[in-house]
């Protein structure tokens, strides 16, 4: 009994000793971002091994904070997402630009995501997957209503109505209010100032909302029953509810769609900088973005790829933003530290609120 | 020889203590640093309560934290309710078979995860699911009724959630209680509630105490059903304890918020045991 006690307890230890080979790639990313096919085509091209964790942006952040940076080779957090933890908890490490063939990535795109995640001069992340989020609608019953954010708290769709309670959320009606909550970054005071109205409007909205949705499943459901007619979304989510109703789709709000660009980011203790550079290089390649392009739903920034994408998601997206509404969007500049204290204040006292 | 127990006596020890110290003592150890430090700047930073003054006066938090314990108490003691004549039933009542099969009937929720069953709840209450379809059908509603994101959907997926916890002490206890004693107290004249008063409550206390204490531990501590059932108004202290860590990255006041937590439940249990006037010795033993 003592025995296979003590044999358990050290197979155990072992095996929480046992850390990954040079040659397993480590990746933590999105949904749809590594799918299978290309894991298999990387893995027989290069073989490396591939191991996927599927996450979000704070939990990234937790996850590197908690090891300090260790546990993944490969992460994938959102542009804004890469200047602020690095300063503060130091979990990133630089990347080295000259192992990725820079001919693969949209050129303007590289050099706005090396600028924004560059940290006491050393460039952190590049860009890989980018997108929008706005309004999923039905257009059938709310599309003469909704055409901002803040028409969401119209009495006329009271009780059919959703979106997270997050910052995007926080952002999106800041500027449905004719609010610049971006240019207020760098003041404290003044970003202060707009997050209270925000606060305001989202505590008197309230009672319009059925409910507010946390992951993207919910949020399908939701609309795709009809029990929301429209909410605050992700641009994929409403392409893919309009192939199963026709009504259903994605609207660039008013005041232009919030802008994302997932990057590549070295966590610190990445074990594996070989094969993160590989898979790299390997997935800004045009045909192969493509593939993630059809898993995930979203655009990349790999040079080309446009070509060997799908014609049915060129004609949503083509549908979904005219060229204004392309030159509208707000693209994400780096959170600095502090906000999101301020903005996790105002987002529980709304959740609290009745 | 007794050298050779000693060994042995260690050797059996040693997994428990690593467990406990590995798992609980040292994480809550540094749980209790981190709650204790204030962030001063990029990766400075200083030991201070200012965590512990904010929660303590922050009206929101403090609001959650009493919404919380107090939903608990009152999950618990629906629970005790309703689990209380069903395990009545099962001790008593039924014989041989039916009682293995109520048993069961009892235990087979749980093979599916609590993430399925809430799951299930959201299917039944949902506006477009099955409950208020049913009452259309049957003429008692006219349009679909929302019966999901209230504090009594919450209330019932929670009390779902812990049944069997209360059930399984309770049959335990109410077995073991001789069927004699019962008839005995009606020979002496009492009815059937002196009888459920003076004698069958009284044998059936330990086991009330401490599938109170596991109820209310498991309500308190739940983060699934008060998010996914409750909805826009169900602020759970522990999804504020999630907030805080994950997605606020505010791991300094997400770890004060565990103190309070687990400061509240100890408070909450001692109570109950002081109030049934037993020691935490004869609840568990």
């Amino acid at each position: 009994m003592t025995k296979t006690l003590l044999a358990t307890t050290c197979l155990a230890l072992m095996g929480l000793a046992q850390t990954a080979s040079a040659d397993t790639l480590r990746l933590l990313t999105w949904g749809g971002y590594a799918p299978d096919d290309v894991i298999e085509m990387f893995e027989a091209e290069t073989g490396h091994t591939v191991e996927v964790t599927k996450s979000n942006n704070e939990e990234m952040i937790a996850k590197l904070r908690a090891t300090g940076g260790g546990g993944f080779d490969l992460v994938q957090p959102s542009q804004d997402r890469v200047m602020g933890p690095q300063m503060e908890f130091g979990i990133y490490k630089p990347i080295d630009i000259t192992k990725l063939d820079q001919s693969q990535f949209i050129p303007s795109m590289l050099l706005a995501t090396m600028a924004n995640t560059t940290v006491g001069g050393e460039v952190y992340g590049v860009p890989h997957v980018w997108g929008t989020s706005g309004l999923v609608m039905n257009t059938a019953m709310a599309g003469d209503t909704v055409k901002d954010y803040t028409d969401l708290c119209d009495p006329a769709v009271a009780g059919k109505v959703s979106y997270r309670l997050k910052r995007p959320t926080l952002i999106g009606f800041a500027f449905a209010m004719g609010e610049d909550p971006f240019a207020a970054y760098d003041d404290e005071a003044k970003y202060k100032e707009i997050m209270s109205k925000v606060e305001a409007k989202l505590t008197e909205c309230k009672p319009n909302v059925k409910t507010y949705w946390g992951g993207g499943d919910e949020l399908m459901n939701l609309v795709r029953s009809g029990e929301v007619t429209a909410s605050m979304a992700w641009d994929t989510g409403g392409w893919k509810l309009n192939e199963d109703n026709a009504d259903i789709t994605f609207v660039a709000p008013a005041s232009g769609a919030l802008g994302w660009i997932d990057t590549f980011v070295l966590p610190a203790k990445g074990q594996a900088d070989d094969a993160a550079y590989a898979w790299i290089n390997f997935v800004m390649q045009p045909e192969v973005a493509a593939k993630i392009t059809a898993a995930a739903g979203n655009f990349t920034a790999s040079a080309g790829a446009d070509e060997f994408a799908e014609d049915a998601l060129k004609a949503k997206y083509q549908a979904s933003f005219s060229q204004e509404a392309i030159d509208n969007i707000k693209w994400y500049p780096p959170v600095p530290a502090g906000l999101e204290a301020i903005e996790g204040d105002v987002l529980d006292r709304v959740q609290a609120a009745n | 020889m007794r050298l050779h127990a000693r060994i042995g006596f260690i050797l059996l020890l040693t997994p428990l203590v690593l467990w406990l110290g590995l798992l609980i003592v040292i994480p809550h150890i540094d749980m209790l640093l981190i709650s204790l430090r204030e962030r001063i700047s990029f990766g400075v930073y200083e030991t201070s309560t200012t965590h512990y003054q904010k929660a303590l006066t922050e009206p929101l938090y403090l609001r959650t934290f009493w919404r919380t314990a107090v939903m608990s108490v009152l999950a618990t003691a629906i629970t005790l309710l309703i689990a209380f004549p069903v395990a009545y039933y099962i001790a008593k009542m039924a014989k041989g078979r039916l009682q293995q099969v109520l048993f069961m009937l009892c235990l087979i929720p749980f093979y599916v995860s609590e993430l399925v069953r809430t799951f299930g709840w959201m299917i039944l209450l949902r506006e477009t699911g099955l409950i208020s379809n049913l009452l259309q059908w049957a003429g008692l509603a006219d349009q679909p009724v929302e019966m999901l994101y209230t504090d009594a959907a919450m209330m019932v997926g929670l009390v779902y959630t812990s049944m069997l916890f209360m059930v399984v002490p309770l049959v335990t206890t109410l077995e073991s209680l001789d069927d004699s004693v019962v008839e005995a107290g009606y020979d002496l004249g009492g009815n059937g509630l002196s009888v459920l008063r003076e004698i069958i409550i009284p044998h059936a206390m330990p086991g009330i105490v401490s599938g109170c204490i596991v109820v209310f531990m498991l309500s308190l501590g739940n983060y699934l059903t008060p998010t996914m059932l409750g909805g826009k108004d169900s602020l759970w202290f522990t999804e504020m304890i999630y907030n805080q860590f994950i997605v606020r990255s505010n791991w300094e006041l997400g770890a004060t918020f565990g103190f309070m937590l687990l400061v509240l439940s100890s408070v909450i249990v001692w109570g109950m045991l002081r109030l049934t006037g037993r020691t935490l010795q004869e609840t568990m033993g």
